[in-house]
């Protein structure tokens, strides 16, 4: 396979979790993501109610796949960080340690200045965090849930 | 690359439908959304043209169940068949579990096939995997139309592999899901033996 399999367990999740959660509060945002770069949602905090969170995950990962496309072509590094500006409400994108992509969206109730000040910290935070889920997941003897699959569960699945 | 997350204890994979332009990708992914029950879905995305052509992606998120305590996710997307979108197709392998080919069986699409599984072929090589060994199935779709190739010679020329494959018309929805669950079941048997080595 090409890319390890990233494999998440509680421990590092909840640590995830503290990460963005803490952010939400340092930078007075709305909403705050982390997402994979293949699109898939690792963490959500804040006020995540109304939002398609899996939409969301599976877009932010192409947008990020899409200037890093361009960035390729330019031969200029991987855009780390970008930002969108809206009317009401503003986005901002931060690529953490090449592999995860950390979301902020956040309305005038707070400034651009202190959201990238603490995205700055958390992606601190998160490097470190995820250096460690991928050493771990690259750990042979750590065993998947799959190891215990049998093909009958792979079957029973289809036998509707 | 699949996910696994122990928190909320879900596996989730990443399929790609690939095929040439207007073969019917897009077709097979609305049919899927529109079949499967509200809870086992999220929403559709397609980001296309005005023409409905596909630009970037379409990306359609699909529960399907439990193994052992673990919810199974796979994340649906096509790439945009039309040749010049080739840096989008490329995008959209990265992380690929699993890869559909859907081939349009009308005779003046024989060298749009061959020339798209070619492209695949190449694509995925450049993020390291092989079409040979990746969990991988073939759709011969449009078996509705009058001017076709039959069954027999689209396998000889594109399922070298002799991987499944499967006659279609994802408009009405034959061959669709059966498509679709041959592919997810070589996707978790795949996971399944990768965790035993
Ligand atoms: N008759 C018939 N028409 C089909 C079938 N499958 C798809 N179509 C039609 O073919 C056209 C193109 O289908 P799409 O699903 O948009 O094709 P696509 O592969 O996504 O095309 P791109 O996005 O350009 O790569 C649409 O008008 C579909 O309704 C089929 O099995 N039979
Ligand atoms: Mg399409």
């Amino acid at each position: 396979m090409a890319s390890p399999q990233m494999v998440m367990y509680e421990e590092e999740f909840a640590q995830v979790q503290a990460v963005t959660n803490r952010l939400v509060q340092d930078a007075n945002a709305r909403v705050v993501f982390v997402v994979d770069k293949n699109g898939q949602l690792i963490s959500a905090s804040g006020d995540t109610g109304d939002i398609d969170t899996t939409s969301l995950a599976s877009l932010t990962a192409g947008t990020i796949a899409a200037t890093g496309g361009i960035a390729q072509l330019l031969r200029e590094q991987e855009f780390a960080t970008q930002y969108h500006e809206g009317v009401r409400q503003n986005v901002h994108i931060q690529v953490v340690s090449g592999r995860v992509i950390l979301v902020v969206i956040f309305d005038n109730r707070t400034s651009l200045g202190l959201v990238r000040l603490r995205v700055k910290r958390a992606t601190e935070n998160l490097t470190r965090i995820f250096e460690m889920v991928m050493a771990k997941a690259q750990d042979p003897f750590r065993n998947s849930p799959f190891s215990e699959i049998t093909d009958d569960d792979i079957d029973n699945l289809f036998n509707d | 690359m699949s996910f696994i997350n122990y928190l909320s204890r879900e596996i989730n994979c990443k399929i790609v439908y690939y095929g040439p332009g207007l073969c019917g990708k897009t077709t097979n992914l609305q049919y899927i959304y529109n079949r499967t029950n509200p809870d086992a879905k999220g929403k559709m995305i397609s980001l296309a043209t005005e023409t409905e052509r596909t630009l970037f992606f379409d990306f359609l998120p699909l529960e399907i169940g439990e193994i052992r305590g673990f919810k199974t996710r796979f994340h649906l997307y096509t790439v945009p068949g039309q040749v010049f979108y080739d840096a989008s197709r490329k995008l959209i392998l990265k992380g690929v579990d699993g890869v559909v080919f859907v081939a349009d069986s009308q005779m003046l699409r024989s060298e749009a096939n061959t020339e798209s599984m070619d492209n695949l072929r190449t694509n995925l090589a450049e993020q390291g995997y092989n079409l040979d060994t990746i969990p991988y199935v073939i759709q011969y779709n449009k078996r509705d139309m009058p001017n076709i190739s039959p069954t027999e010679e689209l396998r000889q020329l594109l399922n070298t592999g002799d991987v499944p494959d499967f006659n279609a018309v994802a408009t009405t929805g034959e061959g669709v899901f059966e498509t679709l669950k041959s592919v997810a079941k070589l996707v978790l048997t795949e996971l399944k033996r990768g965790a035993a080595r």
